[in-house]
């Protein structure tokens, strides 16, 4: 491995464009911190939320953050984890995004609790048989240990320990997302989750989302930043997204043929893949094929793949594909009935039997974009003050051995 | 108890012997708490010793519904259901998707053959409850005696007990809540569902769906000790062949059926 010569430097963060951004941010965050207050004061009566569709549009931009901030680890765990030098230029940025997505993503968690003054109640007490309760731990463990890994990456005597604990962050990383999927994988009444796939599954799509995330902000940074980015690196994550997507794909495929083999699971999935409205739509336009087909095209297509414009906006489809699959999963998994009398035509005061309604409400998307916006404040902020970015991302700089073909 | 406001007092007296400190003890422990209003903001909580004594595992408390019986007779258990524990509203002032239902009656057809049943549903006491299981903070909690209860205490209203009731037994508080009960207080922004009327079990008494029904003739809610051979419930569940709804998933609901 090439001795590291990259020099990394704070951005400078001083013009128009980036104290407007950091302005627009804090409106955002101040819109979903008004939103919180005002689902509070009057109770969730005031979002689309219901005793049937328990868990709405925060939960799908909050799980979708936290999965995405496993993933956005993942350029670091190459590079420390695999040995793919290529990479380690953009480890430090690696390792903050991952906690800026889980801080953005848990922000939106707990401000949609019915009780979010209680937050000390669920760090102080414990059910130990929860997956809620074991992630817990998980996010915050997940906290300290890439906290203590970006530090060894950055302080020059620690360098040689960063792999050891780049290898302990990214088992971490892995159990988490396990964590999260099995959120749902462990809800055994529920006929679209209660499945042991949903936690590799999760781990499939934390790779497509975080890196897809990834290349959009180094694309923007680089590019408003001014710094040189070249191709080799930025070809390198299309390759990697593309395997990413197909993963996603190949579990999404997986779930859904074992789900139609089982006849007691046909209904949930004529639900999902053609009789659920937005669900279906969601499912099959935008997950599938905006989200997923699409961007593959993009990205291995040499028009589109071979330019950032190109890679950046298949990477935002990812995202848009990622959005729309939390949505299904979420939402769609609830507003589908549970079967409490297999077989039977059942009706009830209480919604039993019928499709349950939801529509987000403004307070619950104002919130989720809250939780972005402070991931990318975070983002702002931190590579405004610390040396986490390179000065320069030119294949020279990123290989010196590089001939400049493409990859 | 901050949240709750009182507009009858329980004045029984208290055994200072059984009183308990621990919010989560108290609710485990069989006892019933009094909250007294003395002036805004000022209480006086009392608590109250359960004449049945601590709940222990020697009774697993358990209901017999008998799901051929009248339609008629399972509106009268709902009605009492909200009387006795101070949930639901006028009509007018309903919100039909979020407001909390504690029991409700499910009516079920049989499209192939076109028969029919109306029974009621409410939180059914599993011994191995999913909402237990999952709920973060342990407030999702079992008694010793099988009566499934969340303490609102602790509860954090992350609404993952909702999500994993194969029951839809458990209702969220979506706004501020009024008339409440001294033995249950409610509060928005936490869960909450049949209680299986613990305060007055704890008493020896009856729940208040079941002795509705009684004092209407009706005996088609059976409410007592399946630990019990010589219980009337455990003579009943011996002698018909009784059902529980999604008996599949193994989680031992206290609540058995007959008729459907």
């Amino acid at each position: 491995m090439a001795a590291d010569t990259t020099v990394y430097k704070e951005i400078e963060g001083k013009g128009g464009d980036y104290y407007s951004l950091v302005g627009w941010l804090g409106v955002m965050i101040a819109a979903g911190l008004g939103s919180v207050y005002y689902m509070e004061h009057h109770g969730h009566i005031v979002t689309g939320m219901t005793n049937a569709v328990v868990w709405g549009t925060p939960h799908v931009f909050a799980v979708f953050l936290i999965v995405a901030a496993s993933g956005a680890l993942n350029v670091a765990s190459i590079s420390s984890v695999f040995g793919k030098y290529h990479y380690k230029p953009l480890a430090r940025l690696s390792a903050i995004t991952a906690l800026a997505l889980l801080a953005g993503g848990l922000m939106v968690l707990v401000l949609d609790l019915g009780r979010p003054d209680r937050l000390i109640v669920a760090m102080t007490e414990y059910n130990f048989k929860s997956i809620f309760a074991w992630n817990i731990y998980l996010y915050t463990g997940f906290f300290v240990i890439v906290l203590a890994y970006l530090w060894m990456m950055m302080e020059r005597r620690m360098v040689p320990h960063s792999k050891k604990v780049g290898l302990f962050a990214f088992v971490w990383r892995l159990a988490l997302t396990t964590g999260t999927g099995s959120i749902f994988g462990f809800l055994v009444a529920r006929p679209g989750y209660d499945a042991a796939i949903m936690a590799p599954m999760f781990i499939a799509l934390s790779f497509a989302f975080g890196l897809a995330f990834f290349i959009i902000l180094v694309s923007v940074i680089y590019r408003s930043s001014g710094r040189p980015l070249g191709d080799l690196i930025l070809f390198k994550m299309r390759n990697l997204l593309g395997v990413f997507i197909a993963a996603a794909l190949y579990f999404t495929v997986a779930q859904h043929l074992t789900n139609l083999y089982a006849a007691e699971h046909m209904d949930v999935e004529a639900f999902i893949l053609m009789d659920g409205g937005i669900y279906t739509f969601l499912f099959w336009v935008v997950q599938i094929g905006l989200g997923s087909l699409f961007p593959l095209a993009l990205l291995f297509n040499p028009a589109t793949g071979r330019s950032c414009q190109g890679i950046v906006v298949a990477s935002l489809l990812v995202i848009i594909g990622g959005l729309a699959q939390m949505y299904v999963i979420i939402i769609g998994g609830q507003a589908f009935p549970m079967s409490m009398f297999p077989g039977m035509e059942v009706s009830s005061s209480f919604f039993d039997g019928v499709v349950h309604s939801y529509a987000p409400s403004l307070w619950e998307v104002l919130l989720g974009l809250s939780g972005v916006a402070t991931t990318v404040l975070i983002i702002a902020v931190a590579v405004k003050y610390l040396p986490l970015l390179p000065t320069s991302l030119s294949d020279a700089k990123v290989d010196p051995h590089h001939a400049a073909k493409d990859a | 108890m901050t949240d709750t406001s009182m507009s009858s007092v329980d004045t029984s007296p208290v055994d200072a012997s059984s009183v308990n400190t621990s919010r989560r003890n108290l609710l485990k422990g069989g006892a019933a708490a009094a909250v007294v209003t003395l002036a805004p903001g000022i209480t006086l909580r009392t608590v109250e010793a359960a004449i049945t004594g601590p709940a222990t595992s020697a009774k697993r408390w358990g209901m017999l519904i008998d799901a051929t019986a009248p339609e008629g007779v399972w509106d009268l258990a709902v009605d009492a259901c909200k009387a006795e524990q101070g949930w639901g509203k006028a009509e007018k002032d309903a919100n039909p998707t979020t407001d909390p239902q504690w029991i409700r009656k499910v009516s079920i057809k049989d499209p192939k053959t076109g028969a029919k049943a109306s029974l009621p549903v409410m939180c059914q006491h599993c011994a191995n409850p999913p909402c237990v299981d999952v709920c973060p903070t342990g407030a999702s909690m079992k008694r010793e005696d099988g009566i499934v209860l969340v303490d609102k205490h602790i509860c954090i209203g992350c609404r993952y007990c909702m999500m994993a009731c194969p029951y839809s037994c458990r209702s969220f508080v979506h706004e501020d809540v009024r008339g409440q009960k001294p033995h249950m207080p409610r509060g928005k922004g936490t869960v909450e569902s049949c209680t299986m009327c613990v305060h007055r079990v704890d008493k020896g008494q009856k729940p208040a769906c079941v002795e509705a029904l009684n004092k209407a003739g009706s005996n088609a809610i059976m409410f007592g000790d399946l630990n019990d051979p010589n219980s009337d419930i455990s003579r009943a569940v011996s002698q018909y062949v009784t059902q529980r709804i999604r008996a599949d998933l193994g989680v031992e609901p206290g609540v058995h059926y007959r008729g459907i």
